[in-house]
């Protein structure tokens, strides 16, 4: 459960609005269930008031909005950030995508979020209803009598599983208390894949990427990938493509796209939460994060604005491309 | 009607695999459905639905249309079409055979599209009726009855057994060949079932959808409505609802150079994208808001006027468990539709 | 000779200032390297990116080399250390995803370095053919 309540958001959203400070709000819409949740800006304080939620399920991260938003908007916007989207927030900063000045940003606490299918595959379908009551999340199906109970922890989304920060690096305004970077597991899952033998990794990522149906969603929602127009969507560019028509245009999708967001992601995890084939792309990611701090020093995007990032900097000792295998691990 | 006991159900699929290829709902390692062949060992998934929506058995994510090699001046042009071998296609819900019909009217009409119909003449689809809707079912809302689903084939799974009943002549057919493994019965516990289960879809939360709202003749009075701009507003352009959808069938062709020759492919466009329909004169839906907007008004609109009223979409809940973030037709129909749909 | 024994093909990204005088002064001085290495001259080592190695993968290459200046003698100051990280980075990944090690390499050429160049050449093309066609980052279509 979230130790932030919606009235509390609500609240900070009608006197910002109602002092002028902000002119309109992004927030979490809710949906016909309790679960699907939908990114909305607000006006007024009716709107807030019928249809603004904040549950477990407020996954998305509004960073990227914020790009085409606060183009929209003539004042100021307002926007709850967990700390997570405070990573992507700063990164967007560091390159130009927003005007700060249009920006409000109010740091929410978050004590990681649902991920919808893990309580479908614990309570099966026909989900009515789920309320949280300290760290239990209380499912009401078509199928059973009595609400099926899980812990909150049980069910949360990899990316919460394995969070990184509880710190907002990037607020003007802070409801409830700041939390700590975390000492995360998140790497560990990389080095098992970096454990396998070639034809196992071959093997491994094959099937995940086979999977691929090239519906663009993990692109479309990673507040790194703010190209206004993406080379896969040029018909100019020679590699545009819709479809992947071979095992080879699924490889050189993900390849290009991770490589592009390399030293730039932080992590937030978007990605794995919007693929509908549950491909773990943050294992992409996290590859090249979990190489640049072993090559470069550690380095995480986001935790600052301005810092240069490691793909477009070098020092002049920097490690060769044909040394990287005895770096990478004992995986020869 | 015939019926045969769940355990005999492996023998079933293995006499069904003996003549043709056989592909069903089975479980990956994630414990998502998607549609396999089977073979000894393979086991039919208990989930609802497959993520993936059966059309690729008949319209494939990409196919090649034709090749072209160049020599010097000639240009030879090489027809890649095969014949389809016989397949069968078991386990699909009422909602994606009906869509199949939808596909049909796109693809069957004059002119035939000779690569959709020899995949379908060659293809016999055995239906399951439901017997646990989810919350995200709405294909009552087109008509379409769950627990009678259409198809070549259709089957009740209860408890204990499985019930046989072929509405084609192919169906009869294939019925015929699992005579000695199925026997003869009478329908009472399927109509057993048929009741149970109707008495849950009236329970589920979008039990009272209605699509009168829309249908042939709407576009001047739906096309300006002004809650396009919220509903839209979300959109991140993604292709992920046109792609899992079942009667989602617009593509594009392209050519693909293999530095040999000329490959001529298919493969599935999404209206969602920003090359959608490019002519040279540029893309015509230049906003997010107009490429959202022309999803929902074909489905809801533009397709019942050229088919007899016949909506193109038929309820499966794809989109509404997939959207990244959870924009859907049935909110759609709910904001534009008024608030009797509420 | 075999007409049917396997043969590599060799993509090398030079770049204009050392690697691709370095490969005419292999050539000047008569050393041999395959024929199978289609060199395709680039600016600057830095102008290659990573879609450059893939395309090349992908239309039928078995291995890819990219040459450079030494680090510290890049025409334009520095493009060659920006090479180093994005290609250490790279085939980390290629790695990751279990491509072979030996189909790509990176190799920093000077113009006075002709022997370089075709040692370079010949150990390159002898350990691409080891491995034999390239299976894994291959498209079909290019093959037909």
């Amino acid at each position: 459960m979230q130790k932030i309540t919606r009235e509390q958001l609500i609240d900070k959203a009608v006197s910002l609005l109602s002092d002028g400070t902000v002119e309109c709000v992004l927030g979490w819409e809710k949906g016909q269930f309790d679960y699907d949740i939908t990114p909305a800006v607000f006006n007024d304080e009716n709107e807030l008031r019928e249809n603004f939620v904040w549950n477990d399920f407020c996954g998305a991260n509004f960073s990227k909005y914020l790009v085409s938003k606060t183009r929209k908007c003539n004042g100021k916007m307002l926007v709850f950030l967990k700390p997570c989207d405070t990573y992507s927030f700063n990164q967007l900063l560091t390159e130009h995508r927003f005007d700060r000045e249009k920006v409000y940003a109010v740091g929410i606490p978050c004590e990681g979020m649902a991920d919808i299918d893990k309580i479908k595959a614990a309570c099966g379908d026909g989900i009515i209803s789920i309320d949280a009551s300290g760290d239990k999340l209380n499912v009401h199906t078509l199928y059973s009598d009595e609400p099926i109970s899980v812990s909150a922890e049980s069910v949360f989304a990899e990316r919460c599983m394995n969070c990184k920060s509880k710190k907002h690096v990037a607020y003007d305004e802070l409801l409830g208390e700041d939390g700590d970077v975390i000492e995360s597991h998140r790497f560990d899952e990389v080095a098992e894949i970096e454990a396998m033998t070639p034809d196992e990794r071959f093997a491994f990522w094959q099937n995940e990427l086979s999977r691929c149906i090239r519906c663009n969603a993990c692109r479309d929602a990673c507040p790194a990938c703010t190209c206004e127009k993406c080379v896969f969507d040029n018909p100019n560019s020679g590699v545009e493509n819709k479809a992947a028509a071979n095992s080879f245009e699924e490889k050189m999708f993900h390849i290009i796209r991770a490589f592009h967001v390399a030293g730039r992601c932080t992590d937030c995890g978007e990605c794995s939460r919007v693929c509908p084939q549950h491909i773990p792309l943050h294992l992409l990611n996290r590859k090249f994060i979990k190489d640049i701090n072993s090559f470069y020093g550690d380095y995480q995007a986001g935790a600052e604005v301005g810092t240069r990032a490691p793909l477009v900097d070098y020092t002049t000792d920097d490690l060769e491309p044909g040394e990287v295998f005895e770096r990478g691990g004992d995986n020869a | 009607m015939r019926k045969c006991s769940l355990e005999k159900l492996d023998s079933v699929f293995a006499e069904i695999a003996n003549s043709f290829k056989l592909y069903l709902p089975v479980d990956d390692k994630d414990g998502k459905a998607k549609y396999s062949e089977w073979a000894e060992g393979v086991k039919w998934s208990n989930a609802l639905n497959t993520v993936r929506s059966p059309k690729d058995f008949f319209f494939p994510q990409t196919e090649d249309l034709m090749g072209f090699k160049c020599s010097g001046k000639n240009i030879e042009i090489i027809d890649t079409r095969n014949e389809s071998e016989d397949f069968v296609v078991f386990g699909v819900r009422a909602c994606d055979v009906k869509s199949f019909d939808i596909l049909d009217r796109v693809f069957l009409k004059d002119p035939v599209d000779s690569y959709y119909s020899n995949r379908r003449d060659h293809g016999i689809i055995i239906s399951v009726a439901c017997t646990r809707p989810a919350e995200t079912c709405f294909c009552h809302t087109f008509g379409i009855d769950p627990t009678e689903p259409a198809g070549d084939i259709s089957v009740w799974k209860t408890d204990s057994e499985v019930f046989w009943q072929s509405n084609t002549e192919k169906g009869a057919a294939l019925l015929e060949k699992l005579q000695a493994l199925t026997e003869e019965c009478d329908a009472d516990a399927v109509n057993d079932q048929k009741e149970k289960v109707s008495a849950i879809m009236k329970k589920l939360p979008l039990a009272g959808l209605t699509a009168d709202k829309f249908g042939a003749g709407k576009t001047k009075e739906l096309f300006d409505a002004p809650e396009w701009d919220s509903l839209s507003e979300a959109c991140l352009g993604c292709g992920t609802c046109t792609f899992i959808c079942p009667t989602c069938q617009c593509y594009d062709i392209k050519d693909f150079n293999t530095g040999k020759g000329v490959v001529r492919f298919r493969c599935w466009d999404s209206c969602m994208y920003s090359e959608f329909t490019k002519m040279s004169a540029g893309q015509p839906r230049l906003t997010q808001k107009e490429r959202f907007r022309q999803r929902f008004m074909h489905k809801l609109v533009y397709y019942p006027e050229n088919n007899d009223g016949l909506f193109s979409c038929v309820g499966c809940g794809r989109c509404l468990a997939k959207c990244p973030i959870s924009m859907n037709i049935v909110k759609v129909m709910k904001t534009i539709g008024g608030k009797e749909n509420e | 000779m075999q007409i049917n024994e396997y043969k590599p093909l060799i993509v090398a990204f030079c770049c204009n200032w050392c690697s691709y005088a370095g490969a005419d002064l292999a050539g000047n001085n008569r050393l041999n390297y395959p024929a199978d290495v289609k060199i395709i001259r680039v600016p600057c080592s830095c102008r290659v990116n990573p879609m450059f190695v893939l395309r090349a993968f992908q239309r039928g290459a078995d291995g890819v080399i990219i040459c450079g200046c030494h680090p510290g003698d890049c025409h334009y100051t520095s493009g060659n250390y920006f090479t180093r990280r994005r290609m250490a980075l790279l085939f980390s990944m290629l790695d990751y995803l279990g491509i072979e090690r030996e189909r790509t390499r990176v190799e920093w050429v000077s113009a006075a370095e002709g022997a370089k160049f075709a040692a370079t050449m010949n150990d390159f093309t002898e350990k691409v053919a080891a491995l034999g066609e390239n299976k894994r980052l291959e498209d079909l279509r290019c093959k037909r």
